[in-house]
């Protein structure tokens, strides 16, 4: 990151817009200064990053020249002009750099609560070297999640935790992301080569085409006959260039339809190959059609309507239009190439290659052409008779696969409420009023036999009857769905949202810290190495000082939501408690231990 | 379950039924009481196919003593297997809870190529191939002279099913094509011949509109029907074309040329055999002078088609002298080449009667009606002679005799259309005679004389009173249904505004207006973003779909439609679109989404069912109107006027929005299901175009749905799914029961019963 030192020619200003004193600014690890090269000039700066607050530099392209403004704590500033914009940008990235750990060096000595207003450069100070692309996830989700920057903030900032244990407890946050980048193969865009349109200079006829890698591979998948072409030809007798190049005049002839594509693609026979009807292509059709869906085959129908015998039925009443088909030869259409590019995009990639090299995308997409071939007769059969059944007029199929139903939540809570005021004002009774009165025997003997039930009949659907499950689910979850609904009904029905907005805010607050600590004190045991007492007794430290808090909480608010803060907080008393408890009697054992072994690690 | 109606014991494979589909099924029950015909209009998604086939099964095995064969016409392959698979459900329950007594013999009927299990014979492109390689492996002259010679090829299967002679039988059970061709397999014959002849004897017979439609068909494949049979037409909304689509033939230069080369052909074999076994030559003449008669006597395996017309009419008569000798016949076939080739050199659209051009065919080349009626049988028994079994490249003679016969045959309900090119593209000329049949009562005539019960059905048969003016029949029971709902599970709009509160329509001026491309074209792309699953979009025409993705794609509109969803497109190769439907099958279910263009009167469009996620909201571009200027339209218009009475707009209305009603019902399946269908065309909220749809769509147009902007149309659409996606009790709230369960069908009486329907 450090790259040592800067020096660059600058003029240094006062203001934007006054002419500014000739000299060279030298910028080190933690100082920065500027030398006029009039040395009796009075604008001589010598300063320690420490107290520069921010910079601001000019935009390149803007009619202002290379300005760089370094902002001071103390109010001020200091302005920079440079003869170029990469000496600008040169010089802007360093003080970014030394600001930040100037930045951290600050705070780490101090301690003081300086935390600098972007995560970013708290960030980027790190005891373990990180990868940038690692960095800006870690950033990423910071900016993304308030709750995890506070947690940051306190604790890191803080220096109760170290960044890499704050990150050590949340590693599926950054594996699962990364993960889940590389792993998935990123399909084929649904409108594809659809793309790729030449580009003109609008001066003379010339058109040119970008071919990216990918566009090669789409062309190559899209067509067979143009990548079997290419493995014939290229580099044999043409070069890859010219391939190209004849591919899209092609591809302009055969948009032009007319007779002059036919002339032309006459004498040229590799011209011809790409205006022809794709073999490959024909023979895959003739293969696919064998498999197709027999509730669709339209090709069947053809085999049986006596209406196709040649000049019967009508002919010319209009409903069949008649296309000018000159040059038979040449009457791929554009439907034909969205369909076949519908079929494309549905197969996938079906290569795993580097896209780079076109020749071995072109034998790569060979060899898994021939390859694909499977057997789905029996598929065939399985779906006809899917399609024949009528669904709801029987009971309901197996699927493998859960029915999707959205169906929206309020509904459920809703319904659920008005059970919940049914048995309302004998509250909690009403769940013993389900409760039946079974002794241990008679429960035995009742699981025995169903259990013997479904050993002799297997299971089958429903186990339960619907009405029985719903009874029970619903008894279960009368308490959430009570809340859930005051919650989602009407704000001020929580306990929580009754309370002032600081109180709650607060309360959530202390919970979260409360338990990301807990998570990493408890996580510390069995301590083996001094870096884990360390860490332990900061942990300690940084929950004692908690524990005072939440007293003061639990006392700034008004009395009559004292009791439910109290309830509030009890359990995040107890957890704090107990961690206490851990580290006293465990400090007790040590010290025991370490009397008998005076020298021993700790 | 299981329940009674008046005195049949109806076996149904569900646990519940819903109250429609018991009325359909007693409307149904008195009609086969009645022995007549009965139109019935029920919604889709209500379970009709499963509702006809439990009533006519239990029908049967309630009155033992009059076996009645079904006999159940599906107008695709698919819908076949479908049916099939359906029936094969409830034979199960109706054998488990029967035993031995309800089993029945159910086939599937198709094409060779539908059932071939020979691999050579497979390996041929089309189905006209596949029949030809068929015979030349099967016909009799083939497997006499491999019997002399073992090194002539025969067809294993054909020769086993053969050998087993009449222990070859289908054992009682429901066999989809799929399982004959296994069966086949397994035993080592021919599952087509197989089920050929298995068709006899079978309880339930499941085959294509054209088996008992067209003639040419029919002839051989249904004359063993009995009297005693119950004909089914599913998805009946289409008879009418297809009956007039049999009787229609067309003549092209490509054609002539083509019979001018097959004439050929068979003076060589004539001269051929003139000179090697002129006793075969002098044989035919013998029969011919005794009649057609035995035209029905022929083995199986050497008949093809049979006569395009009526074969009643003709097997009365014998062949007239003239063209009793093939030489003499063959002169009279190229004079009538001649003169057609003649009728097609013209500047100008002709249109005439079949009576003038037979007179005019008379005096110019010498042809009388009579003669021309009996040309298809004559070629017919001379390529029996020549022993031709390449039949696939023959074709073109046989559509010429076709069309003499068809035009020797009727006097009434056809016209002879002859245009020099097409209206479309006058810069290219394409000359083509047309006999376009107009009257489609001609065909299924003999279907509702020879059968006892015909059914017609289909979610759209509005307005119900049209179609037996149409089709010349009088019903006993006429019927249409109304959907009882648990929920409002569909949502019909009809959308007059685009965003920018412009119309919107594809009426022919507004048509190519880039305003209401991109209307439409909004209209998808916020429709795409809210919408879950599936998307069908239905166009006008072919040309008018291609011109719009196109104008979609060059102004950015279709790459945001794929931002949200893939898209598919029906293309006029089939393969390619059935591809396409698989595909776009596969990205509803994965989840990706997909929208898939279409066209009305298209085969999608025709038969492919979009229900649950694969089609979550359909939207209708414009009116799918008939290309108004087409001949054969303002004839067949004309003719409609003067028979029954029928004005021009008003069968153009009817026919264009039973269209509509077809392409957006085809969302809906089941009750449980739910589905948008937007109608997008300012003129849907006219009355006169929107009555025309079917009442259980108009019964859920709201008032407030029949004028919407694109935005309003948003804000219903998610209003819309949101409600959708909430569970809900599937049997109804208890005033109106929308599922019976046993007890509750035992319970009713018709008087609950009108009241939970109306």
């Amino acid at each position: 990151m450090a790259t040592g030192h800067v020096i660059k020619r600058a003029k240094y200003k006062t203001t934007a817009k006054g002419s500014g004193t000739p000299g060279v600014l030298k910028m080190t690890e933690n100082r920065i200064a500027f030398k006029p090269n009039d040395p009796t000039s009075a604008a001589k700066i010598d300063v320690e990053f420490r107290s520069i607050k921010g910079h601001k530099n000019t935009k390149e392209g803007s009619n202002n020249p290379p300005l760089l403004n370094l902002s001071l704590d103390q109010g001020g500033s200091y302005i920079f002009e440079f003869e170029t914009f990469s000496d600008l940008h040169v010089c802007r990235e360093f003080v970014a750099n030394a600001l930040a750990r100037s930045g951290e060096a600050a705070k780490v000595k101090s301690r003081e609560a300086v935390i600098a207003t972007s995560d970013r450069s708290a960030v980027t100070y790190s005891d373990e070297q990180l990868s940038t692309a690692e960095m800006e996830l870690r950033i990423k989700l910071l900016r993304e999640n308030s709750e995890l920057q506070k947690l940051h903030k306190q604790f890191v900032l803080g220096n109760i935790l170290t960044e890499s244990e704050f990150w050590a407890t949340r590693k599926k946050l950054l594996d699962g992301d990364s993960g889940r980048k590389s792993k998935q193969l990123v399909g084929f865009k649904s409108s594809m080569i659809l793309d790729t349109r030449p580009q003109t200079d609008g001066r003379t006829n010339k058109v040119t085409f970008n071919l990216t890698p990918e566009i090669k591979y789409q062309i190559f998948a899209l067509k067979p006959a143009v990548q079997q072409a290419f493995l014939n030809l290229v580099p044999s007798k043409i070069t890859e260039r010219d391939f190209w190049t004849k591919y899209f005049r092609a591809e302009y002839l055969h948009s032009k339809k007319n007779a002059e594509a036919a002339a032309e693609a006459a004498e040229d026979e590799e011209l011809a190959i790409f205006l022809k009807d794709d073999d490959i292509l024909a023979s895959e059709a003739r293969r696919k059609i064998q498999r197709v869906d027999p509730t669709l085959d339209m090709e069947a129908d053809q085999g049986d309507d006596y209406m196709h015998l040649p000049d019967h039925g009508i002919f010319r009443d209009g409903s069949k239009d008649t296309t000018e088909s000159q040059h038979e030869q040449y009457k791929r259409t554009f439907l034909q190439d969205l369909n076949r590019q519908g079929e494309v995009v549905l197969e996938g990639r079906t290569i795993d290659v580097e896209l780079d090299d076109p020749m071995s995308v072109a034998e790569a997409l060979a060899r898994s052409r021939r390859e694909s071939d499977g057997n789905t007769k029996e598929e065939r059969i399985d779906r006809i008779s899917r399609m024949t059944e009528m669904e709801d007029l029987q009971a309901p199929y197996d699927h493998p696969f859960a029915p999707l139903c959205i169906k929206d939540p309020r509904d459920y809570f809703d319904s659920q409420q008005v059970n919940a005021l049914k048995i309302s004002d004998d509250t909690r009774a009403g769940a013993e009023q389900l409760r039946c009165s079974l002794s241990t025997e008679e429960a035995y003997s009742f699981l025995r036999g169903s259990i013997s039930e479904i050993k002799a009949t297997g299971l089958c659907a429903p186990i339960v009857k619907p009405e029985v499950a719903l009874t029970v689910l619903n008894g279960l979850t009368q308490n959430i769905s009570s809340t859930k609904y005051q919650l989602g009904k009407n704000v001020q029905e929580s306990i929580l949202d009754r309370m002032p907005l600081t109180t709650k805010e607060e309360l959530l607050h202390h919970w979260i810290s409360i338990q990301e600590l807990l998570r990493h004190f408890w996580s510390s045991y069995p301590i083996t190495t001094s870096y884990l007492y360390a860490k332990v007794s900061r942990l300690k430290d940084a929950m004692s000082k908690i524990y005072p808090q939440l007293e003061e909480l639990k006392d700034s608010v008004p009395s009559d939501l004292r009791h439910q803060v109290f309830l509030l907080v009890r359990p995040m008393h107890q957890a704090l408690d107990a961690a206490f408890q851990h580290y006293e009697s465990d400090l007790q054992k040590r010290s025991a231990k370490s009397g008998e072994k005076p020298n021993g690690y700790i | 379950m299981k329940f009674e109606m008046e005195d049949v014991t109806v076996y149904f494979p569900y646990d519940h039924i819903y109250p429609e589909q018991y009325a359909y099924m007693l409307e149904l029950k008195r009609s086969l009481d009645a022995k007549g015909h009965c139109l019935l209009e029920m919604p889709t998604g209500t379970g009709k196919t499963i509702a006809l086939l439990s009533l006519i099964t239990s029908y049967v095995l309630s009155k033992p003593h009059n076996p009645v064969k079904l006999l159940y016409c599906t107008r695709t392959v698919h819908e076949m297997e479908k049916t099939l698979a359906e029936l094969k459900l409830l034979h199960t329950y109706q054998t488990t809870h029967l035993g031995d007594r309800a089993k029945i013999l159910a086939v599937g009927l198709s094409s060779r190529k539908n059932l071939c299990v020979n691999p050579r014979v497979l390996a041929a492109e089309n189905r006209d191939s596949v029949d030809a390689s068929c015979r030349r492996l099967t016909a009799t002259w083939v497997r006499a002279a491999a019997a002399a010679n073992p090194n002539v090829p025969t067809c294993e299967f054909f020769e086993e099913y053969e050998k087993a002679g009449s222990s070859a039988v289908l054992p009682p059970g429901v066999y989809t094509l799929q399982d004959l061709r296994v069966y086949g397999k397994e035993k080592g014959w021919c599952p087509y011949f197989l089920a050929r002849h298995m068709v006899q004897f079978a309880n339930v017979v499941v085959y294509s509109y054209q088996y008992l439609l067209d003639p040419k068909v029919a002839g051989i494949i249904s004359k063993e029907m009995q009297r005693e049979s119950v004909v089914v037409f599913d998805e009946a909304h289409n008879i009418d074309n297809v009956c007039i689509e049999a009787l229609s033939v067309s003549v092209r230069r490509q054609t002539l040329e083509g019979a001018r080369r097959n004439l050929n052909k068979m003076r060589q074999e004539i001269e051929k055999f003139k000179a090697t076994d002129a006793g075969r030559l002098r044989a035919e003449y013998n029969r011919l002078v005794e009649g057609l008669a035995q035209r029905g006597n022929l083995p199986i395996s050497d008949t093809w088609l049979s006569n395009p017309a009526l074969p009643d009419d003709i097997l009365k008569e014998a062949v007239p002298g003239n063209i009793r000798r093939a030489e003499h016949f063959l002169h009279v076939l190229r004079r009538l080449v001649q003169y057609l080739e003649g009728r097609l050199e013209t500047d100008n659209v002709e249109k005439e009667g079949p009576v003038a051009f037979v007179s005019s065919l008379n005096t110019h080349a010498g042809i009388d009606q009579k003669t021309l009626k009996f040309c298809y049988d004559r070629l017919h028994s001379l390529m029996l002679t020549l022993e031709v079994t390449d039949t696939d490249e023959f074709l073109h003679i046989q559509t010429i005799c076709d069309f003499a016969t068809l035009v020797g045959t009727y006097t009434r309900g056809f016209s002879i259309i002859i245009e020099p090119y097409d209206e479309r593209m006058p810069h290219i000329p394409d000359p083509v005679l047309q006999l376009s049949c107009h009257d489609a009562s001609l065909a299924i005539k003999p279907v509702f004389d020879r059968f006892q019960s015909v059914v017609i059905t289909s979610g759209t048969l509005s307005p119900i009173d049209l179609y037996p003016r149409l089709l010349n029949f009088h019903p006993v029971v006429s019927r249409s249904f109304k959907m009882s709902l648990t929920r409002d599970c569909i949502c019909p709009m009809v959308l007059t505004r685009g965003s920018d509160q412009l119309p919107v329509s594809t009426k022919f001026d507004m048509r190519s207006d880039l305003g209401v491309v991109r209307n439409y074209g909004r209209l998808l792309v916020e429709m795409a973003s809210i919408v879950p699953d599936g998307i069908v979009c239905f166009f006008v025409s072919y040309s008018y779909m291609d011109g719009i993705v196109n104008s979609w794609n060059d102004n950015g509109i279709l790459k945001e439609i794929m931002q949200h969803k893939l898209v598919f497109i029906e293309t006029q190769d089939v393969v390619e679109t059935t591809l396409a439907l698989d595909n776009y099958r596969k990205a509803c279910d994965c989840g990706r989404g997909a929208i898939f263009f279409s066209v009305a009167r298209g085969k999608v469009a025709e038969g492919i069912d979009f229900d649950r996620h694969y089609g979550r909201l359909v939207i209708m571009f414009g009116v799918p109107f008939q290309y108004t200027l087409s001949k054969i339209l303002l004839a067949r218009l004309e003719y409609l006027r003067d028979t029954f009475q029928i004005k021009e707009g008003d069968f153009l209305t009817f026919d264009a929005l039973r269209q509509a009603a077809q392409c957006v019902g085809r969302v809906i399946r089941s009750k449980a299901d739910y589905g948008m269908m937007i109608f997008a065309d300012k003129r849907y909220s006219r009355h006169d175009k929107r009555s025309k749809l079917p009442g259980w769509i108009l019964s859920h147009l709201r008032d407030a749905h029949l004028n919407l902007s694109t935005d309003m149309a948003l804000h219903i659409a998610r209003e819309f799914l949101r409600k959708m996606a909430q569970p809900y009790d599937k049997a109804g709230s208890s005033s109106s029961k929308t599922l019976l369960s046993q007890e509750d069908v035992e319970k009713m009486s018709d008087a609950n019963l009108n009241e939970m329907l109306y």
